[in-house]
């Protein structure tokens, strides 16, 4: 089978003090090739936990990642993965950052300024190929985040509330952009947000993670993604199902974080 | 106390003064000067440049005035010592209770001056206590011994100077001059010295200039400035690069592996608070005085601050960024040369700066202690003749020398790594 194979994974924190943290428990996700899946949940519950064993970051204390039937053994450059915000390398030119992948891979220079190209015209950088990428603002950058993930042609993107730090309308802006980026290149992409909107949005399926242990609590398919990919995101918003769906996890994941509060008390 | 005081005025007059002016000039419209709440907010306090160069001509200003410089007129000199003729009268009483008094002339020349003793007029002096003309030099003192006032084998003693009564110990200001009575009787001429500092005590600005015209042309004992500072130089240069060559690499180590952490935490940790300048016995017992001894000195001095901004260095990489370039499948190989040491040079350059002020002051240092040639082997060979125009000469240069290698660095970072700070 093609795709990503979350198998039932469970990471456990040993503390110093001798107690420990269930940070995640038996979670199992079957991603398809080219299927967009956002995860949601409340802070702690485990999402970039996750995020960072399928990356290979981490090694989860049992079960395993599987992609493309082939089981995940530290960080790989098939799973691109895309961050909040400086990631970048400040000493390299837009350029050189987009063609980081390439050049590590020893491609020729030519293949790669192909590459390279093509992507920043993609992500609407041509003019910035040359600029430092500290002198760009914070949408651009995360542009140039992309654009560098993509280029190394990865089958799984990973992005850990890459919009997270940008302005309402940047990020509004920068979410069409994904979702175009995701029906050209038909990559598989995981994508971890706070906000309840984008993962409505751009997640051709949802799913929402409880905490303590983190673990997965509902999940959704939703048709919002594929109508946002020929319609103006504010349009799809106005679809009823869309502030019903938004209310309804919102109130989930609420009750979930006053549940934590009360338990602290 | 008064160039303290004289100081301070010219602080706050000049503030003052320029302050007056400048709102006749400008009508301030920068974005500061709309700023209502000032105090406080340390983005609005800037160098003030005109302060700064008034502050400059201030100290030149004090220095000119306090030393009777030719830069500035005359009328703002501070009182210089006396120069000229004085004389005072003095009376000597024998155990009898008989008076006699005698008159000394005192003639104060410069110290540039050497004026030939005039001799005593033939005057008919008809009692016991002489009349006597002596030379002085400004800021020195004479001594006028009793015998010369008093005719030989009269038991008279001096009791009273220009009127007012003396004994052993006292002094009495007689004008222009003090005169204090020794122990022994005899009188003591110390004209008075005003406020300016004598040559000796610190030069005018243009004797320093002027030496340091002299030394640059001729040298001073036979090595000439450029030698003396090129060898300071060199060593500063050779001492940096050793201790970059191996502390870097050490840096890298500790930033990277545990073993190697472990294993040199404890002696980076104690060696660093340990000041350069108290290795230097130890270093002229192991290695000699010679230049083995001061580039090891130098090459400890910028060892410990560059190992420190190299694991700082590393240390401080985003982990985001290290993860992205695993996930772009670069090798640890790769990431040394691409994030790690890239990301670690504006680190690298703020110790570098350091290194290099510390070791400029050590080489001084320690060239004061032994040394062939070199900047401060020059200031103390001067300072052991009292050329106290060479010393001073010599520490504005050490200062100008060490300012323009910071100024060098700083660019250096500006134009090496323009990164910084911006990740």
């Amino acid at each position: 089978m093609s795709g990503l194979e979350i198998d039932n994974v469970s990471m456990r924190f040993e503390l110093p003090d001798g107690g420990h943290v269930q940070a995640l428990k038996n979670v199992s996700l079957d991603l398809k090739s080219g299927e967009l899946l956002s995860v949601l949940g409340p802070s702690g519950c485990g999402k970039t936990t996750l995020l960072n064993i399928v990356a290979g970051f981490l090694a989860p204390t049992e079960g395993n990642i599987i992609l493309n039937d082939k089981k995940v053994y530290g960080p790989g450059p098939e799973r691109g993965m895309v961050f909040q915000q400086g990631a970048l390398f400040e000493w390299m030119s837009v350029r050189k950052n987009v063609s980081f992948g390439p050049d590590m891979k020893g491609m020729p220079k030519k293949e790669s300024d192909e590459i390279v190209d093509h992507l920043l015209d993609t992500v609407g950088l041509q003019d910035f190929k040359e600029k430092a990428v500290y002198e760009l603002s914070g949408g651009m950058q995360q542009r140039v985040a992309l654009a560098r993930c993509l280029a190394n042609d990865p089958d799984v993107i990973l992005m850990d509330e890459p919009l997270g730090a940008l302005d309402a309308l940047t990020r509004e802006k920068m979410q069409g952009l994904v979702l175009k980026l995701w029906k050209e290149t038909g990559k598989t992409i995981i994508l971890i947000t706070h906000s309840v909107e984008e993962a409505l949005l751009l997640g051709e399926r949802l799913v929402v993670m409880a905490p303590r242990p983190g673990r997965i609590h509902k999940e959704y398919n939703l048709p919002f993604a594929d109508l946002g990919v020929n319609a103006d995101l504010r349009e799809v918003k106005k679809h009823p199902d869309f502030s019903s769906k938004r209310e309804e996890i919102l109130t989930m994941i609420w009750d979930m974080e006053e549940e934590i509060m009360g338990r602290q008390e | 106390m008064i160039i303290l005081l004289i100081y301070v005025l010219l602080f706050i007059g000049a503030m003052i003064a320029y302050k007056f002016v400048s709102s006749f000039f400008r009508p301030s419209s920068d974005f500061t000067s709309l700023k209502t709440v000032t105090f406080g907010d340390e983005s609005a306090v800037r160098a003030n440049r005109a302060a700064s160069i008034i502050s400059i001509i201030a100290i030149f200003f004090i220095w000119s005035a306090f030393t009777g410089s030719s830069l500035i007129p005359s009328f703002l000199h501070a009182p210089g010592p006396f120069v000229g003729k004085a004389n005072f009268t003095y009376e000597a009483t024998l155990p009898s209770g008989d008076k006699d008094q005698g008159t000394v002339e005192a003639i104060v020349h410069p110290l540039s001056e050497k004026p030939e003793t005039p001799s005593l007029g033939a005057n008919a002096e008809d009692g016991f206590a002489n009349d006597n003309i002596v030379t002085v030099g400004a800021w020195r003192s004479k001594l006028i011994s009793s015998k010369t006032l008093i005719d030989s084998g009269v038991e008279a003693k001096i009791t009273s100077v220009g009127g007012k009564s003396i004994s052993p110990g006292e002094t009495v200001n007689v004008g222009d001059i003090d005169v204090r009575m020794t122990s022994k009787g005899s009188l003591s001429v110390e004209p008075e010295k005003g406020w300016q500092m004598e040559a000796i005590w610190l030069p005018a600005p243009e004797a320093v200039v002027g030496r340091l015209i002299e030394i640059s042309l001729h040298g001073y004992q036979n090595v000439t400035l450029f030698e003396n500072l090129g060898w300071s130089l060199y060593r500063v240069i050779l001492g940096f690069i050793a201790g970059c060559i191996v502390g870097i690499p050490l840096g890298y180590a500790m930033g990277l592996n545990d073993w190697f952490r472990g294993w040199f935490d404890p002696i980076v940790e104690f060696m660093r608070p340990v000041p350069p300048l108290a290795l230097i016995p130890l270093i002229i017992i192991w290695f000699g005085i010679w230049e083995t001894g001061k580039i090891s000195l130098l090459f400890l001095a910028a060892l410990w601050i560059m190992t420190i901004a190299a694991r700082a260095g590393v240390s401080g990489v985003k982990i985001s960024k290290v993860h992205a370039a695993y996930s772009l499948g670069a090798s640890k190989r790769q990431i040394m040369s691409k994030v790690i040491v890239p990301n670690s040079l504006p680190e690298i350059f703020t110790g570098a700066r350091v290194a290099m002020g510390v070791c400029w002051g050590t080489v001084v240092a320690a060239e004061l202690v032994a040394a062939e040639k070199g900047a401060g082997k020059m200031i103390i060979a001067a300072s052991k003749f009292q050329n106290t125009d060479i010393v001073i000469m010599g520490i504005i240069l050490i200062g100008i020398i060490g300012y323009g290698i910071d100024i060098l660095m700083r660019i250096a970072e500006n134009w090496l790594v323009p990164w910084k700070g911006k990740g």
